[in-house]
């Protein structure tokens, strides 16, 4: 017993120092590798919160992408309008999402289904419409620059220093996620989703909760687009259109849809796959000659990867890692359950 | 003294009546039980009582308050609880998480504690897993099972299971739709058992469903019998037994033989 | 009055394509509860195919346009038969990401063929103008509108009255008493993924005739849902009415209210519409309420 708590003391430690020399430790790759895993911090964020809102809680969402651009636009308007610190516009833009969710939540969570969806889409492409049109706050097409804010002399868009900040708060966002499903909240968004009427049934307040899910969603999501626009430091309308609400719908579905681990497979998942078809198309480039190569090389590949996993893991890589890990478990002994457990969730 | 009152409940189905002037009363600490043939609206009734269904006409009334038009977790916040004849446990939990969703109602904890967790929730959720631990897992046997998931478990768990996540909030008021069904006759001993011991140790009032006569004659302190949504009768189950209408209605099944086997256990 | 007269014949010209191809939609929800994200790239594809037929390989219309029709039906069939007999019975949202996979695929493959660029469309019908009243109206929208409300006209008879519609009809009632009178439920839902492909291919080559090809088409898609909610998700006249409705709705925004709002409000004006109806009435006008039970 004492010999487990020990070795999970340093198991944490370790962790921990992986953290803090990571982003000193590539030398000539560093800004590629940094910039990658930054956006898949973002991208957790994002995914959690569908993941959240869809895989939890059974409520489908087309519109992700609008709540993106919602914190997105919020940073930015917060901090160039009102010269917002970045410690408190990030929160604002995921209140602002929020509320914006509960407004969208409430006569949409009425339906359900391929309704609820529709509802969703038709909120995208309302968000869609604001963004680009609403010149006076966003700029329209042309978008909105912000200058990032400092941190002791150093911008928030230095590759480092952003890592700092985003991976701490993608690892924040998986604790508070892991915690809210140990409690009755979280578990009463799974019974929202296993069993609506068996819910209202045994006194859960569903409308209520639906409306709570989508608003914690929408706070990470703003979050998530905060973050985004911080590190881009300029937005415009087509950063957030119905692709991109796919792109994370993606995400958590080969990621695993109803865990937290799911979210984090399928974020670096979505950032990564980019990145190996753009290598491969190197090599392929000169003996192909496609204009649009990439492009259309990448949009069919993520739509084969999207119909393979639905046909042969719909449970994703979450599922299948965790089968994986089991089979070495048994392998090494029972003993190793304990340790198996602090990466289980 | 009254503690729920059917009174003159209508309902119906597009232009299918499901209940016709549906009327009882349940005292308060009563076994009550509520028999009929098969599709004679018992679960429609019991459905209108939590509110899955809203009666087109008539009264609910429960602990003198009138509960007709209420939202269902509403219902179960007055104090009644229900299982159900499909179960209708939540797939994607553990045995653990079922149950403590029946104590859902007097949980306080909002998501921003929850997500913090360390502090509020964490102690709620404790005293939570103590209460179940002490009354209610340990008291059924389901303590070992846990955290399994309960869509591995055999029909007889499960339905145990639905039954521990009923009595969780402590109701005053537990509805029963057809506990045993499907269970053989040690475990349909085993579960009458443990229902009967829970409602003296906490003074329950019980409103059972039931096709199991043996059961119903055995344990019941008042049945109400209705057929094609209609009261055909009320009494004690001496009196309900030789009810000629009664047995006209059961004409047909064994329901003699179960008369019998009644008389042997009681 | 004369412009408004125009605006009305436009939207009612692309509403009754819109119908077209949410039938399509319809059919398959119909018959499989399938929701087919994919319908919009279809619709694209089949138009694609008859200009590469027509005009890069020089086929003579008639027999370009039967080979279009014939691959279009082969592509919805393999969809049927690869992809969704794998998938029996799962999620909408999991149904949902299949269509969309799909779409994905064929909207990659049109990009790597053909590129990002907008291609003028053959003529297809005898061109002439037409002035009624006083109003210029181009052939092309008169043709279209006769070939859409033909083939609506078709559909509806088909299937109140052939056997093969009246099969479908049942399979999309009650399978399982379908398949116990001898319908076969694969060959039903074969034969409607066909002829969904097949009314998206049309619908693609008017759509494409009356403004450019270009693989943005695949995003008209989109459109099929504010008609089908309109009409009803499980509704073939619904489709057939609720097309020209929104078509006339996109029509009338685009020239009466963009102007104020600004921007391309006509694209959104469908789906606030779309939002309306959920609120109000989400099965739309002839669609089938469903009723939860325990």
């Amino acid at each position: 017993m004492i010999k487990q708590c020990a070795r999970k003391k340093w198991t944490y430690l370790i962790y921990v120092g992986i953290f803090l020399v990571f982003p000193f430790a590539f030398f000539k790759y560093t800004a590629y590798i940094l910039f990658m895993v930054n956006m898949t911090a973002i991208g957790v964020i994002g995914a959690l919160g569908l993941n959240m809102l869809t895989g939890y809680t059974g409520l489908i969402s087309l519109g992700h992408a609008g709540f993106m651009g919602v914190g997105a636009y919020s940073v930015a308007i917060l901090s160039m309008r009102l010269g917002m610190p970045a410690y408190l516009s990030l929160p604002a833009a995921g209140i602002i999402t929020a509320f914006v969710g509960i407004l969208v939540g409430t006569p949409s969570l009425r339906l359900r289904g391929f309704y609820l969806a529709m509802a969703t889409l038709a909120s995208e492409f309302i968000l869609e419409y604001v963004f680009k049109n609403w010149e006076s706050m966003t700029h329209g097409v042309q978008g909105l620059y912000i200058t990032p804010p400092q941190i002791f002399g150093i911008y928030i868009n230095n590759d480092r220093i952003f890592y700092f900040i985003a991976a701490t708060l993608a690892i924040c966002a998986v604790f508070c996620t892991r915690n809210l499903f140990r409690t009755n909240v979280g578990r009463a968004f799974i019974a929202i989703r296993d069993r609506d009427i068996a819910a209202a049934l045994i006194g859960i307040n569903v409308f209520k909760y639906k409306l709570i899910s989508f608003a914690v969603s929408s706070f990470y999501t703003g979050v998530a687009g905060g973050l985004w626009c911080y590190y881009m430091t300029i937005i415009n309308p087509e950063a957030f259109q119905l692709y991109v609400s796919i792109d994370y719908i993606a995400m958590i579905i080969v990621g695993g849809m109803g865990t937290i681990m799911g979210s984090v497979y399928g974020a670096i998942f979505v950032v990564l796959l980019p990145e190996i078809i753009q290598r491969v198309m190197e090599v392929l480039q000169p003996i192909l000659h496609i204009e649009y190569a990439f492009a259309a090389f990448k949009q069919i590949v993520f739509g084969v990867i999207i119909v393979t996993f639905l046909i042969f893991e719909p449970r994703g890589l979450a599922a299948i890692f965790s089968r994986f890990g089991e089979r070495m478990r048994k392998k090494k002994g029972g003993d190793q359950k304990q340790e198996g457990k602090l990466v289980e969730f | 003294m009254v503690h729920l009152e059917v009174k003159n409940v209508d309902l119906s189905f597009g232009g299918v009546k499901a209940l016709r002037r549906v009327n009882f009363q349940v005292e308060k600490g009563q076994m009550f039980s509520l028999i009929g043939p098969n599709g004679a609206g018992k679960t429609s009734l019991i459905n209108c009582v939590s509110k899955f269904y809203e009666p087109d006409s008539g009264h609910i009334i429960f602990d003198g308050r009138e509960i007709t038009n209420m939202r269902p977790y509403q219902v179960t916040r007055c104090g009644i609880s229900r299982t159900f004849q499909n179960i209708e446990l939540f797939s994607g939990m553990t045995v653990l998480e079922n149950i403590k969703l029946g104590r859902h109602i007097h949980l306080r904890s909002g998501s921003l504690a929850g997500m913090l967790y360390w502090g509020k929730a964490k102690k709620e959720e404790k005293a939570l897993e103590e209460f179940l631990d002490e009354e209610i897992l340990n008291f059924l046997g389901l303590s070992a099972i846990r955290n399994r998931m309960v869509a591995e478990l055999p029909y007889g768990l499960q339905k145990k299971v639905d039954l521990a996540r009923a009595l969780a909030s402590k109701p005053e008021l537990l509805i029963l739709d057809e506990p045993v069904a499907g269970m053989n006759r040690e475990e349909t001993q085993n579960l009458i058992e443990h229902i009967l011991e829970i409602k003296k140790a906490w003074g329950l009032t019980v409103f059972l469903i039931e096709h199991d006569m043996a059961v119903v004659m055995n344990v019941s302190d008042w049945i109400a019998v209705i057929n094609f949504g209609e009261n055909i009768t009320q009494g004690t189950p001496e009196t309900v037994q030789k009810d000629p209408e009664v047995i006209r209605i059961y004409l047909g099944q064994s329901y003699g033989q179960d008369m019998k086997e009644g008389e042997g256990t009681s | 009055m004369s412009l408004l007269i125009q605006v009305l014949i436009g939207g009612m010209t692309i509403g009754s394509i819109y119908s077209l191809i949410a039938i399509g939609f319809v059919l398959i929800f119909k018959s499989s509860g399938v929701l087919n994200f994919a319908q919009g790239s279809m619709v694209m594809a089949g138009a694609f195919f008859a200009y590469t037929f027509v005009v890069q390989l020089h086929v003579p219309i008639i027999i370009s346009l039967i080979i279009t029709f014939l691959l279009a039906a082969i592509i919805g069939m393999l969809i049927e038969r690869i992809v969704l007999r794998n998938l029996r019975g799962v999620s909408i949202i999991s149904i949902i990401m299949v269509t969309l996979g799909i779409s994905y695929m064929i909207d990659g493959g049109a990009l790597a063929i053909w590129g990002s660029s907008n291609f003028t469309y053959p003529k297809l019908f005898p061109s002439f103008t037409l002035t009624v009243g006083g109003i210029r109206i181009a052939s092309v929208y008169l043709w279209s509108f006769l070939t859409a409300g033909g083939l609506l006209v078709v559909f509806l008879l088909f299937f109140k009255y052939s056997k093969l519609g009246l099969s479908m009809r049942a399979a999309a009632d009650n399978q399982k008493v379908a398949v116990a009178l001898g319908i076969s439920a694969n060959k039903i839902l074969s034969v409607t993924w066909i002829i969904s492909a097949l009314v998206a291919t049309a619908g693609g080559i008017l759509l494409a005739s009356i403004s450019a090809l270009h693989i943005n088409l695949s995003y008209i898609g989109l459109i099929v849902f504010p008609v089908v909610i309109l009409g009803g998700l499980d509704s073939v006249a619904g489709a057939a009415i609720g097309g020209i409705i929104v078509g006339i709705i996109e029509s009338v925004s685009g020239v009466y209210i963009a102007p104020y709002l600004g921007g391309a409000f006509q694209q959104v004006a469908a789906f606030i519409f779309l939002m309306i109806i959920l609120l109000v009435r989400p099965y739309g006008l002839f669609g089938t309420k469903e009723i939860k039970r325990l």
